[in-house]
């Protein structure tokens, strides 16, 4: 099922040498500005970072892969470039096909409407059309399991509802490029496993998948290649397995070396 | 698969046109905002009649009996009434607008949308708000005697297009920088406060040019478009409710031109910062 064969009409993203520098900035306020440059100090306000350095990788179409690294890797930076959330510094970034994804779920959801009205302006925010958000509504709300809630306001749902709805629309959105960013935290442990079980299936349809996740057997089970960042700089892209085992190796060293 | 979408920066957006194609989203958006900013209050909409009915009152007994404009203008209550429904849309659309990007942090920084989408919902949202206004008004119009031509009401729907585009090239100006620097979004509420009395909406023209001539600060007050606009809606709501002894600000059709010429470029600068700033939005919020 899986086109291993990364064959250029196949690729889905198109990464290449992409490489994002974050700038943190100490302080905005005018009275520290103008003290530190008379001081000469200028360069204390701020300091840069690379998060992401010379990145190159494409994922094929119906290829699951995975992102792999210890935090602050730069793995969710990387996701945010492909969505668009961010734009890269250098180098480019190319897709084909409409992305989405489960990351942060709920940030769509606004607490003083309902769970319909939620699920109308989730999935719109997430690039659905009228018409589809129509058609996927009964599946949405079944998904989630909480149909009795669906005209209560959001706000009165426990957090496990909450979620339970911003997931169910988010998987229901139908892209061709589906992000995800540690989906574990979502649900009980039934819920846990429909959701898996979908993802599967999206997979299944020949979706292309890029998992974020520190969760190695779910990973493993899922994706079929790994891409292990350190610093924001590649350490290799390969099979799972192989980047599996060099992200514990990493992970062991730098606990010696603390 | 026969699937022939050709690859794309993501991110990259058409700016006000990827608005316009994710009209759906922007209807839901508009209506949230007007669903959260009465949630739980008993009278609800009613409250955007409330604010102008006050002010209206107050204006009038300070500026119309105590300062007397009342003596030298014909229906001032009309005259004041229909430059005030201008400032209170641009005030709230401004204002709004200026802080879209900010309070939508939280989409902002997760999920990929044309973000203009945030500016443009404000000034719709405004629009919503402006339109009992001007059922408030057009009451007070009739009650006094209002025989518009057809050349005065269009100009009073140009007059409004004009406005918003305004109101929406700086929200999108000030929305943009407003992410980098919260500065800005004071510095609008100041340029508000001003705003309502650098345009003959208390006062007639004829009191500006007695004290300032008609000189180069005589045009440089008209360049303003908001003056134009309000002058407009004067010519539109008061001027025929009067006898007509009033003499229209001088050139009005010339300076209604320029503001609307004024208003595009500002709206075309709107979008090129907002352009430009777009891809620091996430990480700076």
């Amino acid at each position: 099922m899986t086109a291993a064969s990364t064959s250029v009409d196949l690729d889905r993203i198109r990464v290449s040498h992409a490489t994002k520098h974050f700038t943190l900035r100490h302080t905005r306020a005018f009275k520290e500005i103008v003290i530190r440059t008379f001081q000469g100090r200028r360069r204390d306000l701020s300091e840069r970072f690379v998060a992401l350095d010379n990145i190159t990788f494409s994922v094929a179409e119906g290829e699951a892969i995975a992102l792999l690294g210890r935090n602050g890797s730069g793995k969710s930076t990387l996701l945010k470039l492909i969505s668009g959330v961010m734009g890269a510094d250098d180098g480019k970034i190319a897709i084909r096909g409409r992305v989405a994804g489960l990351i942060d779920v709920g940030a769509g959801m606004h607490l003083d409407l309902t769970g319909r009205e939620n699920i109308f302006l989730n999935g719109a925010i997430l690039g659905m059309s009228e018409r589809q958000i129509k058609e996927q509504y009964d599946k949405i709300v079944a998904f989630s399991e909480i149909e009795e809630f669906m005209d209560t306001e959001v706000k009165f749902y426990s957090s496990g509802m909450f979620l339970r709805l911003a997931f169910s629309v988010a998987v229901h959105t139908d892209p061709d490029i589906f992000l995800v960013d540690e989906i574990l935290a979502v649900g009980d442990e039934p819920f846990q496993k429909k959701c898996l079980a979908r993802i599967q299936e999206l997979r299944q349809e020949g979706k292309c998948l890029v998992i974020v996740s520190h969760d190695l057997d779910m990973v493993s089970q899922f994706t079929d290649r790994g891409i292990v960042l350190r610093k924001g700089q590649m350490m290799m892209d390969g099979p799972i397995d192989e980047a599996i085992t060099l992200l514990r190796d990493l992970n062991t060293r730098g606990e010696e070396s603390r | 698969m026969n699937d022939v979408t050709a690859f794309r920066t993501p991110g990259s957006s058409g700016g006000l046109l990827d608005v316009w194609r994710r009209r759906y989203l922007l209807r839901l958006l508009i209506h949230k905002e007007l669903r959260q900013r009465y949630h739980g209050s008993v009278l609800g909409m009613g409250w955007s009649y409330m604010k102008p009915a006050v002010q209206f009152v107050v204006f009038y007994f300070v500026i119309g009996v105590f300062l007397k404009m009342n003596r030298n203008t014909e229906n001032y209550g009309i005259y004041l009434f229909s430059g005030i429904v201008v400032m209170n849309f641009f005030s709230e659309a401004f204002s709004n607008a200026t802080r879209s990007i900010t309070d939508n942090h939280a989409l902002v920084k997760k999920i990929y949308l044309p973000r203009e989408l945030f500016p443009v919902a404000s000034v719709i949202v405004s629009f919503v708000h402006f339109v009992p206004q001007l059922i408030v008004l057009l009451v007070g119009c009739f009650y006094s005697g209002w025989h518009p031509s057809l050349l005065q009401l269009l100009a009073g729907v140009a007059g409004f297009a004009v406005l918003a585009t305004f109101a929406l090239g700086l929200g999108l100006i000030f929305g943009a920088l407003n992410v980098l620097y919260r500065d800005f979004e004071n510095l609008v509420d100041l340029i508000l406060v001003v705003a309502t009395w650098a345009s003959p909406v208390l006062y007639t023209w004829k009191l500006v040019t007695e004290a300032i001539g008609t000189g180069w600060l005589w045009s440089l007050y008209q360049l303003n478009p908001l003056t134009s606009v309000v002058e407009i809606f004067h010519w539109t709501f008061w001027f025929p409710t009067t006898n007509g002894s009033f003499a229209t600000v001088p050139h009005l059709g010339m300076y209604a031109v320029l503001a609307a010429v004024v208003s595009l470029v500002i709206l075309g600068l709107g979008q090129l910062t907002f352009r430009r700033l777009d891809g620091r939005f996430a990480q700076e919020l």
